[in-house]
């Protein structure tokens, strides 16, 4: 039964027909590891919890995993609760990508929360791709939550992506500290529809001479959907270098909220924000009506582009 | 035939009227132009046509194959095959040439991209996946537009100042738009000030503080134009000639 679990896993996040088992992944569904595959270098530890999965990751000191590990994180059952630990160790100099599917098809009341501890060695590069799938209606609740701290030269990168389906309710809450010379960089893009509601905090600490962060987030909401973004870059050494860039764009009775908390504390440190909410542009929109699409059609294909 | 009917169209912004009493004929298949001096009114004039929201309380009528259109929004204009290439065209953040294009044509098969690229002189493997954003020069941007246009095959095409930051060459290949858009029967409405570009119109009108000055043969106005118009410093009012009225090509 296993096997026809993941299909539908698969099948719900579009790579039933691309999946190579080969590949370095973890697929979970509810509580339980459904299918797992490790490659040299690479250790995954899953364990069950009564309601969900505390799994550790660690890539071997100067290993570079050659293929992205994918991760599926599913809750095929209309309602529950999935609760993911994550203790993620890159060992110096290692080299790993993710790609991370979240998907909850068939979501009437679903709850997932994730609490990740990352830690990124010396020189070692570590990326994060996240694609959540949910449904056009239902109610999910997701609640990411990660520390993560970066070693001397490490490179860390995320992204986390929200554009079809219902939002629900996200509450996400990331933490980066970062030491000398390495770069922290974290997206979100998000597009939030009916009564969703949006919450992202995502804080950087350059403490490292020359460490370097971006935190960018690019939100959309129509209809009476919310977004409330709170980023924030404390720079502590000299050289630190850091940008917030939030873009949020409001349709409808839709409200936005934009906090970029920016503090120096070293005069060679530099950190700039821009901040910009507002509609669809009315020429973009006026140029598409002008090819015939309605204002509908323009309006989701300018916020596409926005969010792409 | 007349495809597009303005009547006696007068628009005040902020107490100053820029267009004065209009009335032109437009006829079906033919390249037209509107020329005039900047600040004439040609602009605002294709904005009002295309019906767009700050240009909509105006005076008069228009009306296009007969019927009035002045109480349609600007997507119902554009299902009627009306349509307007802006003379400074927007920029679309994320948005891929292909998806704009395909957005606009008629044809929805994605080869459409590549034939209408080509067509403006634009390299499909180039262009197809770039964005339509500030990092096209501005002489791109507007082969881009034409392209999307020519991918609608519109009944009526306002084209703004076609030629503007388009180098020589290029400007050739937008020529060569233009008669592929009145071969396939689209009526082309041509803004410009520049000879060269009126040079390609069947008829013209001319225009400058808002009202009809002229309008006839290209050859004819383009004289007036050159002769009158390039020199005069546009501080006065115009004379009206007295031959001109409403009409068109006949
Ligand atoms: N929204 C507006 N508010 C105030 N004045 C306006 C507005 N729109 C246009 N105008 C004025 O109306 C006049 C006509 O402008 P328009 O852009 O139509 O000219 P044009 O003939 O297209 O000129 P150009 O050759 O420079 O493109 C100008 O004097 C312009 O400043
Ligand atoms: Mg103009």
């Amino acid at each position: 039964m296993k096997e026809d679990l993941v299909e539908e896993i698969l099948e719900s996040v579009n790579l039933h027909r691309s999946f190579n088992k080969n590949t370095p992944h973890l697929i979970i569904n509810a509580n339980e590891v459904l299918s797992s595959h490790q490659v040299e270098g690479l250790i995954m530890e899953p364990e069950g919890l009564p309601d969900g999965v505390k799994a550790k990751l660690r890539v071997k000191e100067g290993v570079k995993i050659g293929s992205p590990v994918h991760l599926c994180f599913g809750l095929l059952p209309e309602r529950g609760v999935q609760h993911i630990i994550m203790d993620i160790e890159i060992e110096d100099e290692a080299e790993v990508s993710f790609m991370a599917h979240c998907t909850f098809p068939n979501a009437v009341d679903v709850e997932h929360r994730m609490e990740a501890q990352i830690k990124v060695g010396r020189l070692a590069r570590y990326s994060y791709f996240e694609r959540h799938w949910h449904s056009d209606e239902g109610l999910v609740k997701v609640v990411p939550v990660a520390h993560i701290e970066l070693g001397e030269g490490a490179r860390f990168s995320t992204e986390f992506e929200l554009l079809k389906g219902r939002v629900g309710l996200i509450d996400m809450d990331y933490r980066t500290v970062c030491q000398a010379g390495s770069l922290a960089e974290m997206k979100a893009r998000i597009f939030g529809r009916k009564d969703d509601l949006i919450k992202i905090r995502e804080a950087a600490q350059l403490q490292g001479e020359g460490s370097r962060a971006a935190l960018i987030t690019h939100i959309a909401v129509k209809n009476q959907a919310q977004a409330e973004i709170n980023n924030e870059i404390i720079a502590e050494a000299p050289l630190a270098r850091g940008h917030v860039d939030c873009k949020e764009i409001i349709q409808d009775n839709g409200i936005a909220r934009a906090v970029p908390v920016v503090e120096v504390r070293n005069p060679k440190a530099h950190v700039t924000h821009e901040a910009a909410i507002g509609s669809v542009d009315s020429k973009q929109l006026q140029t598409l009506m002008s090819r015939g699409l309605s204002e509908e059609e323009a309006v989701d294909l300018i916020i596409e582009g926005l969010l792409s | 035939m007349v495809i597009l009917e303005i009547q006696d169209v007068s628009l005040q912004v902020n107490s100053s009227l820029i267009l004065n009493h209009l009335s032109m004929e437009f006829q079906a298949g033919y390249v037209q132009a509107v020329v005039g001096p900047n600040g004439a009114g040609k602009s605002t004039l294709a904005s009002l046509i295309m019906g767009l929201p700050d240009y909509r309380q105006h005076t008069g009528d228009i009306l296009f194959e007969g019927k009035s259109i002045k109480n349609l929004n600007v997507d119902e204009r554009a299902r009627l095959g009306i349509t307007l290439a802006w003379q400074e065209p927007a920029r679309f953040e994320g948005l891929k040439v292909s998806q704009f294009i395909l957005a606009a044509a008629k044809n929805k098969d994605k080869k459409e991209v590549d034939r209408m690229l080509e067509m403006v002189g634009l390299e499909p493997a180039r262009y197809r996946s770039r964005e339509v954003d500030k990092t096209l020069s501005g002489g791109e941007r507007k082969r881009i537009e034409l392209a999307s246009i020519l991918a609608m095959r519109p009944r009526l095409v306002l084209l703004d100042e076609p030629d503007s930051g388009v180098d020589i060459e290029a400007i050739d290949r937008i020529f060569e738009a233009i008669n592929h858009l009145k071969q396939d029967g689209s009526t082309v409405v041509l803004i410009t000030h520049s000879p060269k570009v009126l040079e390609k119109a069947d008829y013209a009108f001319l225009i400058c503080h808002g009202l009809l000055v002229d309008q006839g043969e290209t050859t004819k106005i383009m004289e007036y134009f050159r002769g009158k118009c390039l020199p005069c410093p546009h501080q006065n009012v115009p004379e009206i000639n007295s031959a001109a009225v409403s009409g068109g090509i006949r």
